[in-house]
Formats: structure tokens, sequence, C-alpha cells
């Protein structure tokens, strides 16, 4: 974080240097495209801060009490559909180990809570397009999928 | 009315509900009223610089340089350079969206972006530090173990697939 306001500072004040009217028109384009976004980022907002209402026991629960593979498949769907900062996500995967959900549902949970992302589609659609933001989703639920069955492997949780 | 109007509109009535909520210490709002600090602080902090750093690229980037180590011609090595540029990108893919779209249009390649996209989304160094700390660091390895090379792969062959249907992405974001 505190790296990202070093490495902006450091290019603003050098590009400023070098040439003016250059850093003018990248600050102009920066704020053109931040307020194309800016509402679809406000919906992703909204959309997140009501999925998170489902409490998190509840979900840890499902995970914990589900067999094998429809736990890893659960723990995707749930994954997919919501995002959590990584500062929420893994204390709450702590949170999940403890209450003995499996190490590959983790990673089916974690790993599409990322990679997979529902909830940022207005936003990634924009920047991708239709159909390549559906595409790179289905693609990333699948890697999803494979990480945790080669975790349940290594584990031991699977077979 | 247009969309964003509409978008801002609803926000509108987001805001106003969620201050409602906390006034009349309406517990349901409250909670949605918190989980929304969450994402938008974490979001006030990291967009400005990011979009300010994409603008400083856009305008001083290179095509040729760019072409030359993310575009076709740079063969595998794009790969790692897309991955690089990936785990230290921060604020994950709410950056690297925007990030990718003006690597695109500069002469990255599909390849290139969608290992970029994907790859930040799974090896982003601080959050996999903390991952570490908490589920143990075979797991961290066995993930990043198991989907890097997923990942290249599955991005070759959305490549492929791409150029053959002749995809271009959106310019920019049309709102």
């Amino acid at each position: 974080m505190i790296g990202l306001y070093v490495i902006t500072g450091l290019a603003f004040t050098i590009s400023f240097f070098i040439d003016r009217e250059k850093t003018k028109k990248a600050v102009k384009i920066a704020w053109k495209k931040f307020s194309k976004i800016l509402p679809g980022y406000l919906k992703i907002l909204m959309i997140l801060s009501i999925v998170l209402l489902v409490p998190n026991e509840l979900i840890a629960q499902y995970l914990g009490e589900s067999s094998s593979f429809l736990g890893i498949f659960l723990g995707g769907v749930f994954g997919s559909i919501t995002m959590m900062p990584g500062f929420i996500a893994y204390p709450l995967a702590g949170v999940f180990l403890e209450q003995g959900v499996s190490r590959m549902v983790i990673a089916s949970f974690v790993t599409t809570l990322m990679m997979v992302g529902v909830a940022t589609y207005p936003v990634e659609k924009q920047y991708f397009g239709k159909s390549s933001t559906i595409i790179r989703n289905v693609v990333a639920f699948g890697i999803a999928m494979i990480i945790a069955i080669g975790m349940g492997i290594f584990y031991g949780e699977l077979i | 009315m247009d969309k964003n109007k509409q978008s801002y509109l609803l926000f509108g009535v987001f805001s106003a509900m969620i201050g409602i909520s906390f006034l009349t210490d309406f517990s349901l709002g409250v909670r949605i009223g918190e989980n929304f600090w969450i994402f938008a602080w974490d979001m006030l902090r990291i967009l400005p610089p990011a979009f300010l750093l994409i603008g400083i690229f856009e305008v001083w980037a290179n095509r040729k340089t760019i072409e030359a180590n993310f575009g076709s011609v740079s063969g595998p090595k794009r790969y790692i350079y897309a991955i690089l540029l990936a785990a230290t990108t921060v604020g994950g893919t709410f950056v690297a969206f925007p990030v990718a779209n003006s690597l695109y249009h500069k002469g990255a390649d599909y390849n290139s972006i969608f290992t970029y996209v994907t790859a930040a989304s799974l090896v982003m160094i601080p959050m996999s530090i903390m991952e570490a700390s908490i589920l143990g660091i075979g797991f961290t390895a066995l993930r990043l173990g198991i989907s890097l090379p997923l990942v290249i792969i599955s991005s070759a062959l959305l490549g492929i697939y791409f150029k053959n249907r002749s995809y271009v992405l959106p310019k920019e974001a049309t709102g």
C-alpha cells in the first residue's frame, strides 16, 4: 500500500519534471478513466455489502458438513458469489480450519473468492467485454476446482 | 436516463437508507453500512494512486516496448513478466482490470493480459505471506504450484480462441 504511493509519487514527480504537458494529459486520462468506471465500482460495493450479511458461521457449517466433492463445489460457489479483501478472507479461512472445514474446501473457497468474481462482473465487463469476462470466470472456476482436488489428494482428505 | 445517472441515483438511495439506519439503530442497515465501509475504505486508498499511475503509463509507455515484452513476439517470456507484474499489483483484480485494458491497447496480447489478470488474484505477495502464516506454507506453495501452470496453459488456449474470433477488448469503460 505504501509502496503504491511511493511509486506513484516518484513516477508523477519525474514525469512532471520531464514534460509538464504530458503529465497534465496523464492526469486528465486518469480522471476520465476513473470517472467512467466509478459507477461500476459503486455497484460492486453495494452488491458486496449486502452479500456479506450472510453469517460466517452458516457458511462454515455448510462447508464442514458437506461430503468431499460437494464441499469443494459449495466452497467454490460461495467463493465465487462474494469477494473479500485478503485481510478478512484469510483470518476467516483460519476460523474455518479451526471449525473443522477441510483444507481442500478452504482452498476452493479462498481461490474462487479471489479469482472468480460474480460481484465484480459490472467492472470486468467494461474492460474485457461480455464474452471474455464470462469465459475467463468459468475457466478460473475450473482452475480453482483442480487446485482444491490437488489439495485434497496432497493432504489425504479426498482419498 | 443514462446508466451512469441510474447508478448514482441508486447509490444516493442506498446511502440515504444507510444513513437512516444509523439514525434509527436499524441493525440490518447498520451492518450493510459497515460492510460497505470495509470495501469503500480500501478502494478510496488504492484507486486514486492506481489510476494516476495508469494515466502516467498511458502517456509514457512506448508501444514498441510493450509489444516486445508483452506481445506475441515476446514468446514465453511474456508469461513471466505478466506474473511478476501481477505479484506486485496492489488491490487485486479491481486494479488489474483497468491495468490489463491499458496494456492491451498498448500492444500486449490476450495471453499476457489473461495471465496477468488471473495471476493478480492468485500470487499477490503480501496476501500470500498472510495466507502462509495462517494456513501453512505447504498450502500456499501447493496452491501456487498447481495454479500457475494452469493459468499459463489456459491463457495460451484462450489467446488462440480469441485471436481466431478476432475478438477486440472495449477501448475503455463505456459506462
